[in-house]
């Protein structure tokens, strides 16, 4: 995602509004590598792409290979964070998992942000009944306890992991349509964009050309934050049974799986759950510094 | 200043704990001896649907029933004998046709009232009048249009004699009467209670129903006028714990006395603690991957099926029973009469399976769904793991399986409904009869997609022939004979790669002595008893 | 104020009845059949066929729905499939043991997250500040799963303090008058009980509260940073008087608007979301109860909880506004 709006030349009041934004997205930038914590939250997002593309170089076995008289290893300096229940090595699976989370954070987060944009957008713009059926639907969604419609979405398509990245995209729904619906009021009446009516912009053109990039700000904290949320919903789902089938070594699954050794071998529980928190951090604290520096009103 | 207050968070902390922990301690002895009384706290994964064990086939349910109510025969402690309960006798006409009992005069149900002739009618007419009667229908071939099935009449034919006459001869009819579900409910009681008697059980059994709180537990007290051997400890409560971890830990921690449902990896754990014992359920049961025969299809090939029989390393994959289970070759279990030790096990011989997956023209493999389940069950601690192991195994024949894992319940309609390719699922036996394996699971009669037990859709007119034989026979020698050449049949043409035999372990207090667990999974706890 | 509260109240309508049709589309799509579930794998196609029709399944979806309809509108909510039970029966016992465990989540995560949060804010950059805004951030990010599955590691299996499962251990005795287990004990002065019940919360209630504990601490500090810059506090400080008095009267009573909003919300999720801490310790609750619900396809178990969880959420969130409106009278009703 580029971090900057698409420039318009066809609408002269557009010209200083894009050069102004020019420099907030730069200055917010600036703000950004500043704060601590977001640095860290870079570093460690980093450390996880970088896990995941070279997965096959850092694993040090093969992720689904089992032998099972080897089942429950301790860690040691063969297997560093030991075996699990079929004599398969941790680290490897976990090295692997990232690739897994990446997508789910990903792909669910894209679901939620789709959808939950085009609602908000459209809810914010066009107003009226237009936004009160959007937002009584929304409400419904929020009504309804969020890991409770997973899983029932989930029981409906069947579990797979595809199908738990529908369920816990379509839970993100909501979230992005009411960031989006109040950006979007608030830019709406803003003097460029009426110029653009003015002209006789047609309304899609104008949403998302011009009121959609103004409104992006909170929709990339939201995203960032998402994501984290997104894992953790995954993985939850996963535990229950109803996200990635076997062998796939996502962590909530590994977690799970593992359970029933806690009292033997709790190595297998407790590592997919590290690593999970580190990743759900490490965007936490890039979400939260992103948040503060595109929103300098909320810096303290 | 600043760590002032995190010493107080931390002292306020510990004090909770503290005062919390010291009273989990005390209320375990409390609970075991308060006022001298004998209290077996049983801890059990899930609650029972219905105590009117007519009705139900969930174990859980069966559990309790088993306590509460009695049926006319019953098993010998340790196998599926025979021997008498509410009946002290008993006779067959030489056509097999006319079954004759005669009961016990001196037997009161718990509500009271007098158990006679006249309560055994009214049960088996009850049992004929709704499909809720699932075993009764089940056992005895009962449908829409003849809810009697094979059973034609029931008639006292005395104060204290009932007279049972049979459509067809039936060889395990008497076996099949010693099922839990056939327990004589009191007729005033279910008359009394209506819809609701499911939840107010009156029996003959040890125990006297006394509470039940839903999910949580079901309390059971001593009968003191049993007409058999009077309960030992005074009351029984089954406690839910769902997750059998925590169900372990409980029992560690002395706040349950018994518990079914161990994980496999904690057998280790209990064996070596002095507080407490493993006690093995003897094994009645079978655990198997089915292929199903009937799609078009690699597995529709004899030859597929024993190459897979071949590849899998069974001695590997039942290490991950944990010691709880044994390799299974045939599809009844080693303990039933009629089983067939001549038969030899595939070998597992990779290159064979090769082999023979080439001269069948998948020289290169192919692709194939197996479909295992979420939850574990008695015969399949681990059907998740032990999937996984599966599927590596025949990743070296070029056989790439992917995994569906469902609940029980969507795993049970997918099966049945022949949408699979392969699949787990396994059999406790009801009656210690092997025609509630072979018949049940393999005949061609249960092959109907929809309902299917045959979830093999196997459907040999060989095999047919020598379990129908086997059904009206009522010599057990020339029974034996037919059930031993129905195993070669099915070792031959290899419906299914039998996985396993288990001995279900229970983890009790050191406490408990004398406790024999039936084959069938449940029973009665009146000799049981718990020592100082 | 009356008419604005009636007014949330119509808007409550159309909502409910969405969701309404929301679970009951929801749990009616889910592969799998009822009758099987209840019969198990040993019953007679005969018997599952006779069972559907008993319970009214091969009815067209409309005249399902309406039947649910015209039962809830008469305050009945129906029989569980499964076991029978009156569906109102059963939340009397399992409603309590949710909201018991969400209100003592709640408890701890406020008064933890509120202390940890104005100190904070007070002591802004210092040690404390730090290591509480750290401890908040990991908060946030923890699978409360993992973390309920490893504190039962560590106090039940390791240092064996506390119960791994369950609300009361078996054999102690309580009896119930509103089935909070820790009200009831007080109620009929049973010491020992309240000791149980009170050891068996704290692992699951402290694994609940963690995330509302870390994001009403987050929420606490920097709303107090805010109003500890504004004049008046800045007046109060030059006036001489005392510190804590400053933050307690002014300061506190401001910064309890943002964090009565993430109460609210947060206490939605915590009733829903219980699903995973009541499987993890086995707690009696309605969130395992609806999960292993939709497992069995007990659908009016189904339609009717997720009803009335939805009407206690959106009942909380409108007291939340309300309390919001009360507190900051430069909000008006509209």
């Amino acid at each position: 995602m580029s971090l900057q709006p698409i420039s318009t030349p066809d609408i002269q009041t557009q010209e200083t509004k894009q050069a102004k934004s020019k420099s907030l997205w730069i200055e917010a930038l600036f703000r950004l590598l500043k704060s601590k914590t977001s640095v860290i939250g870079l570093i460690i997002i980093t450390i996880l792409i970088i896990t995941a593309i070279l997965a096959p170089i850092i694993a040090t076995h093969d992720p689904t290979t089992q032998s099972i008289p080897n089942r429950y290893q301790a860690p040691s300096g063969e297997h560093w964070l030991g075996t699990d229940e079929l004599g398969r090595d941790i680290f490897s699976r976990i090295v692997y998992g990232t690739q897994i989370s990446i997508r789910i954070g990903l792909i669910a987060v894209g679901i939620s942000m789709v959808i939950g944009v085009t609602l908000g957008a459209i809810a914010g713009y066009f107003g009226r009944w237009v936004d009160q059926i959007i937002m009584r639907i929304i409400d419904i969604m929020m009504a309804f306890p969020s890991i409770l419609l997973a899983i029932a979405l989930v029981a409906v398509l069947g579990p797979s992991l595809t199908n738990a990245m529908i369920a816990v995209g379509i839970v993100g729904v909501p979230q992005f349509a009411r960031i989006v619906r109040s950006a979007v009021l608030s830019v709406k009446e803003t003097e460029f964009i009426e110029a653009a009516r003015a002209i006789g912009g047609k309304h899609g053109r104008i949403l998302f050309r011009h009121v959609l990039p103004n409104s992006m700000a909170p929709i990339i904290v939201q995203a960032t934050l998402g994501i984290g949320t997104a894992i953790l919903d995954a993985a939850g789902l996963s535990f229950l049974g109803l996200g990635a089938q076997p062998p796939t070594p996502e962590w909530g699954a590994m977690l799970s799986d593992g359970r029933a050794a806690i009292q033997n071998a709790p190595w297998v529980v407790a590592f997919p759950g590290v690593a999970i928190f580190l990743f759900v951090l490490g965007f936490n604290l890039f979400g939260d510094g992103l948040r503060d520096a595109l929103d300098p009103k909320l810096k303290q | 200043m600043k760590k002032r207050y995190l010493f107080m968070l931390l002292a306020v902390v510990a004090m909770i704990i503290s005062a919390c922990s010291d009273s989990t301690g005390s209320t375990a002895d409390d609970g075991d001896e308060k006022g001298g009384k004998k209290t077996l706290v049983f801890g059990r994964g899930a609650d029972s649907i219905q105590l009117d064990p007519s009705k139900v086939t969930d174990g859980e349910s069966i559990y309790v029933t088993n306590q509460i109510y009695d049926t006319l025969v019953r098993y010998e402690e340790e196998n599926t004998e025979v021997k008498a309960a509410l009946a002290t006798d008993w006779d067959v006409s030489d056509d097999g046709l006319v079954w004759t009992f005669q009961l016990r005069d001196d037997v009161k149900f718990h509500d009271g009232t007098d158990f006679a002739a006249d309560d055994v009618v009214f049960n088996f007419e009850r049992w004929t009048t709704s499909a809720e009667f699932v075993y009764y229908g089940y056992m005895f071939g009962a449908s829409e249009e003849d809810m009697g099935g094979i059973i034609e009449k029931v008639e006292a034919t005395g104060d204290y004699e009932v007279q049972i006459t049979l459509s067809e001869p039936n060889a395990p009819f008497l076996q099949t009467l010693a099922m839990p579900p056939f327990g004589i409910a009191s007729p005033e009681a279910v008359e009394e209670h209506g819809d609701d008697y499911f939840k107010n059980p009156v029996g003959t059994g040890p125990f006297i129903f006394k509470e039940w709180v839903a999910d949580d537990s079901i309390t059971v007290t001593k009968n003191e006028d049993y007409f058999g051997e009077v309960a030992k400890v005074d009351e029984v409560i089954f406690r839910v714990i769902p997750d059998n971890g925590a169900r372990f830990m409980e029992l560690q921690a002395g706040t349950i006395d018994l518990m079914t449902g161990l994980n496999p990896q904690d057998i280790s754990t209990a064996e070596g603690d002095d507080a407490l014992q493993i006690i093995r359920r003897p094994s009645m049961n079978v655990a198997y991957m089915a292929m199903n025969t009937d799609k078009e299809g690699p597995l529709s090939d004899k030859r597929v099926r024993q190459a897979i029989n071949m590849a899998v390393n069974k001695e590997e994959l039942i290490a991950l029973y944990e010691g709880i289970g044994k390799e299974a070759k045939n599809p009844i279990p080693p303990s039933l009469w009629g089983y067939n030790d001549d038969i030899e096990a595939y070998p597992f011989d990779v290159e064979k399976a090769k082999a023979l997956l080439a001269e069948a023209g998948y020289a290169d493999g192919f692709d194939i769904t197996l479909n295992t389940f979420s939850n574990p069950r008695p015969y399949m601690p681990q059907p998740k793991v032990t999937a996984q192991a599966i599927a590596e195994m025949l990743k070296a024949v070029n056989i790439n399986v992917e995994i569906i894992e469902s609940d029980w319940d969507t795993h049970l309609t997918l099966t049945e409904n022949g949408e699979h390719d392969m699949a787990f699922l396994g059999w406790t036996g009801d009656n210690g009869d092997p025609d509630n394996f072979m018949y049940v699971l393999l005949d061609k009669d249960n092959a109907t997609v929809g309902s299917a037990g045959n979830i093999a859709f196997y459907k040999s007119d060989k095999l047919h022939d020598l379990l129908k034989a086997a059904q009206v026979e009522m010599d057990q020698d020339k029974r034996t004979e037919l059930y031993l050449e129905a195993q070669e049949v099915i070792h031959e043409d290899a419906p299914w790669l039998p996985i396993a035999h288990t001995t279900p372990p229970l983890a009790a207090s050191s406490s408990i002595a004398d406790y024999i667990p039936h084959p069938t999974g449940s029973e009665p706890f009146n000799l049981l008893d718990m020592k100082e | 104020m009356i008419k604005y509260i009636s007014r949330r109240l119509l808007m409550l309508i159309p909502v409910l009845i969405g969701v309404s049709i929301l679970a009951f589309s929801l749990i009616h799509l889910v592969p799998g059949d009822p009758a099987r579930s209840i019969l198990g794998e040993k019953a007679t196609k005969d018997q599952l066929e006779a069972l559907q029709e008993e319970l009214g399944l091969n009815d067209p979806y409309y005249v399902q729905y309406g039947r649910f309809l015209g039962d809830i509108l008469q305050g009945n909510l129906g029989e569980s499939i499964q076991s029978k039970e009156s569906i109102g029966v059963e939340l009397i016992q399992k409603l309590p043991a949710t909201i018991e465990l969400a209100v003592f989540a709640m408890l701890v995560a406020v008064i933890v997250g509120v202390i940890a949060g104005v100190i904070a804010a007070v002591k802004q950059y210092s040690w404390f500040d730090n290591m509480s805004m750290t401890a908040a951030l990991f908060g946030v990010s923890m699978p409360i799963f993992w973390l309920g599955l490893m504190m039962i590691w560590l106090f039940s299996v390791t240092f064996d303090i506390l119960p791994p499962s369950g609300r009361l251990t078996a054999g102690v005795e309580l009896h119930t008058i509103t089935n909070f287990y820790l009200i009831d004990s007080i109620l009929t002065g049973n010491w020992l009980a309240f000791k149980d019940s009170l050891s068996h919360i704290l692992m699951p209630g402290l694994a609940l509260a963690t995330i509302p504990m870390a994001i009403i601490a987050r929420m606490t500090r920097s709303s107090m940073l805010e109003v500890m810059r504004q004049d008046y506090i800045r007046t109060a400080n030059a006036k001489g008087l005392k510190k804590t008095i400053i933050i307690f009267q002014h300061a506190l009573k401001n910064a309890s608007l943002p964090v009565l909003t993430v109460i609210g919300l947060q206490f939605g999720l915590l009733l829903g979301g219980a699903v995973l801490t009541e499987t993890i310790f086995s707690w009696p609750g309605i969130g395992r109860y609806v999960y292993l619900a939709v497992l069995g396809r007990d659908y009016p178990v189904v339609q009717s909880t997720i009803l009335i969880i939805a009407i206690i959420f959106v009942l909380v969130n409108l007291i939340t506004d309300i309390l919001y409106k009360y507190l900051d009278p430069r909000i008006k009703f509209e």
